[in-house]
């Protein structure tokens, strides 16, 4: 089946403007009477709820931590990319739309980027008149930095904490609305399932994390906004909650899960240091703006840094993209340093590492200059790993990040179920096969401040609300279905903890669907991902019960939907025989081992339909044209 | 390296408590403190014990989820981070070391080291916000900040509300807490028209939530791992009084 996108007619510039204009709103009388299901409380789902709120929904959200305030937005460090051409450096929203569209490979849709371009703005004015202190000049105007794969400034920034500042502003925004009585937040509160009656979503099935109650909940709309699964490789940069159930579930249930093989591998991270190590810790992009990366020419040269000679270092960034040198696009980046360490030349143990090396930008600028931009990297640096960035090399190796891949949804952000909206790192959205620096936080809150409001509110009018009815069989079957998993997890009493498990399926996604990936290799995963499963559900322990707080069930029914997400990524990679942004198949590259589209055979987006346990799933085509910006080969050289 | 835990294990809030004594050989000074808990647990698990529960996320001292008492130190000896970013390299081998969760009247205990720390969320929504619809926002340059009161700003804002200064407070009082908050909003030009009704709500509802005064003691700060400077306390009175004074 060809998938329609539904983008409104007319010239790119145009189309977000009569499309908004077009849209149905509700009066406020009529909403108070919707209520809207928001879980995630990120950036995406905070910003959602706040103006949903604020044009008169009732909203329930919902999140697994303790609190919305610690969303795993709250860890994003570097900035947010908007085209306000602040420096005048030639910056615009046609520029930014290029830039995301030529980062992402040319595997995005050019109707919804043209319109992240041109919301990004206004998502600036926001968060500043909300209160987010960010980083300012000396005249008092907002500041910009530029930030990896592109060579404007455009990224605003608030020190090294933009993700915490932007999602307070955003939470701080829907506890107003809290007080206003039209949210009801749920903390420690996750989704297991999602209602589908009638062809339309009506509701979820949630665990109250605290006492283990399962019950439902019925909406009028479910937006989701649960993040990314980069935690399907286990050791990731992500937070240790990260999951895919919401969205896994949803694809159960009959939502469509687009490019689920395009994951980000983010260079700049401490290497992995010991078997217990529970998180691989980024180390800002931003580094690379001075830091130059090079390892030894000679093959396992076990020399410390400081005493291998300048004529035998490798600064193989710079050698092999004189243009952008150290600043080339995260997935080059990574896949560089993987090769170097491949052909033996990595440093460190294990030989898993690349030098990060800033001696030269301290003797030209001074350590004082340095300590001002990057000081609390190199403290975090030294604190993990007893080691003195100023006084030798950093050492770094990509590790897991992002997924562009997620929920299939529209121009709307409606996915393939009526009803059921996915916003944020969760739909599989506006990044294509390659995600730019700093264009995440954009997303999330283009989304959730600016277009799923409007959009929800138009899917609704003309509707009658449900007012909270749960009583379609839907969800009493939706609710056993939990309760049953649920008791089967708690009664397999097996030998092996729930982390052992993601660990072996993490270091086989890593190796096998991780940087490069094969044909024999994929085939090899998609052989051995059914036996890990296999065994997890013979022999993983999840002890005490599940009516009490019970962290290991949480944490089994995660990874049990990772054994099986696991396999749809795979079965993507495998499917899709070309290279492209984050998704390299070694079989797919050019003479001198850069990415090779297939234009001809893969110019669209791979939508994966649930078919039943032990079926394959049905592939989608979603045809991407690119009328704006012709396609062409990336060229970072 | 060797190290030995008495960790405090509390099946409910219902449930009394009590401390459990642990033993962890071989490990790794590299480890950081949350991933000796994991290696302890595993090892509870393969004996049939049920594992500590303890609150965490982002492990890497920004989303505010870790808490817990170290010796008698929020979130352990090291200054400046949070539990999740303390490494066992400054911990002696052989050491016996004593974790127990946050205690505060406004923080009841719902499971071993995790306690509900909801009142803060309350504090927020009394008033810890500028209200401006979406969409509403005038041009962000329109509105200069003078570089210098963005910093001032920015270092209260860096709180990751994991309460720590209440932990650390012998009268668990939240008075830093509230402090980041209404100082960030008051340093800024957006922060300004609701600047009295804020700190008078945020003030009311802290005390309706039961924690203490602030008597100066200022161990909160020494154990923010933020360093949220006790000078924002100093803001949070003046701005009180000034609020009262006109009420
Ligand atoms: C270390 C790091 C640094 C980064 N730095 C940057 C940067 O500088 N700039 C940039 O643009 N991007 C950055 N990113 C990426 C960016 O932070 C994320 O893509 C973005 O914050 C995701 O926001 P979100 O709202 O979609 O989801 P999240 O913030 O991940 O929120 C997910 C929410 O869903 C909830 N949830 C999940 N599953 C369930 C469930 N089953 N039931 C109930 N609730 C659930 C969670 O509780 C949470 O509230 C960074 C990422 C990392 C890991
Ligand atoms: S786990 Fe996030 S601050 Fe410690």
């Amino acid at each position: 089946m060809i998938l329609d996108p539904k983008i409104p007619p007319g010239p790119l510039p145009d189309k977000w403007e009569a499309h908004r204009k077009a849209l149905k709103a509700l009066d406020p009388s009529v909403a108070q009477r919707c209520r809207v299901l928001v879980v995630g409380t990120g950036l995406a789902g905070a910003s959602a709820a706040a103006t949903l709120a604020e044009r008169g929904f009732q909203v329930e959200a919902l999140c697994f931590q303790d609190s919305a305030r610690r969303a795993h937005s709250i860890a994003a460090q570097g900035g947010i990319n908007a085209a306000k051409n602040y420096p005048k450096d030639g910056d615009s929203i046609e520029r930014l739309f290029q830039d995301t569209i030529k980062g992402g490979d040319f595997r995005s849709r050019e109707a919804n980027v043209y319109r992240l371009a041109e919301i990004s703005n206004a998502i600036i004015d926001q968060c500043a008149a909300q209160g987010v202190p960010f980083a300012r000049e000396y005249d008092g105007h907002l500041a910009n930095r530029s930030f990896g794969g592109v060579k404007v400034r455009r990224t605003f920034y608030a020190r090294g904490q933009t993700g915490q500042q932007l999602l307070l502003g955003a939470y701080q925004a829907m506890m107003r609305q809290v007080k206003a009585g039209r949210v009801r937040v749920h903390p420690r509160t996750e989704m297991l399932d999602l209602v589908v009656a009638d062809g339309e979503t009506r509701g979820i099935v949630v665990r109250d994390l605290v006492t283990g109650e399962i019950h439902a909940l019925s909406g009028d709309a479910v937006v989701l906004a649960t993040g990314g699964y980069s935690t399907v490789y286990h050791l990731s940069t992500n937070a240790k909650g990260c999951n895919v159930t919401a969205a896994y579930r949803a694809y159960r249930r009959g939502a469509h899960f687009a490019n689920p093989c395009f994951t980000q591998i983010h260079p700049t991270c401490i290497p992995l240091a010991g078997r217990y190590q529970s998180k691989l810790t980024l180390m800002s992009e931003s580094l690379r703006n001075d830091g130059r990366i090079w390892v030894p020419k000679q093959k396992g040269d076990t020399r410390p840094p400081s005493q291998i000679p300048e004529a035998e270092r490798d600064y193989y960034l710079e050698r092999r993209y004189p243009s952008y040198g150290n600043l080339a696009p995260r997935d080059i980046a990574s896949r560089a340093a993987k090769a170097v360490c491949d052909e033996g030349r990595g440093v460190g143990p294990g030989g898993q590492g690349v030098y990060l090396d800033f001696a030269d930008a301290v003797r030209k600028l001074g350590r004082k200059t340095i300590q001002e931009r990057y000081g609390n990297l190199f403290d975090m640096y030294r604190e993990i790993t007893d080691e003195d960035a100023y006084a030798a090399p950093m050492r770094i190796y990509p590790a897991p990040h992002y997924a562009m891949g997620g929920l299939w949804v529209d121009y709307n952000l409606m996915g393939t179920i009526p009803g059921l909206f996915v916003i944020g790192e969760a739909n599989f959205s506006d990044h294509g096969a390659n995600r730019l620096g700093a264009s995440a936080l954009m997303q999330g809150l283009a989304d959730g401040y600016f277009i799923a409001p409007l959009t929800v509110a138009d899917y609704l009018s003309g509707r009658k609300p449900q007012r909270g009815d749960a009583a379609h069989p839907a969800f009493a079957a939706a609710r056993r279905e939990v309760e049953e998993r649920t008791r089967r997890l708690l009664a397999v009493r097996g030998k092996r903890t729930v982390d052992a498990f993601h660990r072996d399926l993490g270091k086989l996604m890593w190796d096998d669907c991780g940087m490069s990936r094969s044909a024999a290799g994929l085939t090899r995963a998609l052989a051995e991902i059914p036996r890990i499963r296999d065994a997890f559900w013979k022999d993983v322990t999840v002890l005490g019960g599940g009516e009490e707080l019970n962290q290991a069930l949480e944490r089994a029914g995660r990874v049990a939907d990772f054994l099986e997400f696991a396999e749809l990524i795979c079965r993507d990679a495998l499917h899709r025989e070309e290279s492209c942004g984050g998704h390299f198949r070694v079989e797919h590259q050019t003479a001198d081992g850069e990415a090779k589209r297939d234009d001809a055979r893969f110019c669209y987006v791979a939508a994966w339909q649930f078919a039943g346990d032990g079926q394959p799933p049905v592939l989608h085509r979603e045809p991407l044209a690119f009328d704006a910006i012709p396609l062409s080969e990336r060229s970072y050289k | 390296m060797r190290l030995t835990l008495r960790v405090w294990r509390q099946k409910s809030a219902k449930e009394p408590g009590r401390f459990e004594t642990y033993e962890a050989k071989d490990i790794s000074p590299d480890l950081s403190f949350l991933e000796l808990l994991d290696v302890v647990n595993d090892g509870l698990q393969q004996r049939g014990l049920d594992p500590i529960a303890f609150d965490h996320d982002c492990r890497e001292g920004i989303c505010g989820s870790c808490a817990m008492m170290i010796n008698g130190e929020a979130h352990g000896p090291q200054p400046a981070v949070a539990a999740c970013q303390l490494y066992l390299r400054h911990f002696k081998d052989g050491e016996t070391l004593t974790i127990e969760p946050w205690r505060a009247r406004a923080f009841p205990i719902i499971r071993d080291l995790i306690v509900d720390r909801s009142a803060f969320d309350r504090i927020i929504q009394a008033g810890g916000y500028v209200s401006v619809d979406t969409g509403s926002a005038p041009e962000a340059n329109s509105v200069p900040v003078p570089k210098p009161d963005a910093e001032e700003a920015m270092d209260a804002a860096a709180c990751i509300g994991c309460g720590a200064c209440v932990a650390a407070c012998p009268n668990a009082s939240a008075m830093l807490f509230v402090a980041a908050k209404v100082s960030h909003l008051a340093k800024l030009p957006q922060g300004q028209a609701e600047r009295k009704p804020r700190v008078l709500n945020m003030v009311e509802q802290m005390d309706r939530e039961g924690f203490g005064n602030c008597t100066n003691h200022y161990e909160c700060m020494a154990a923010c791992p933020k360093s949220i400077h006790v000078k924002f306390i100093a803001q949070l009175n003046r701005d009180y009084l000034k609020a009262c004074r006109r009420r």
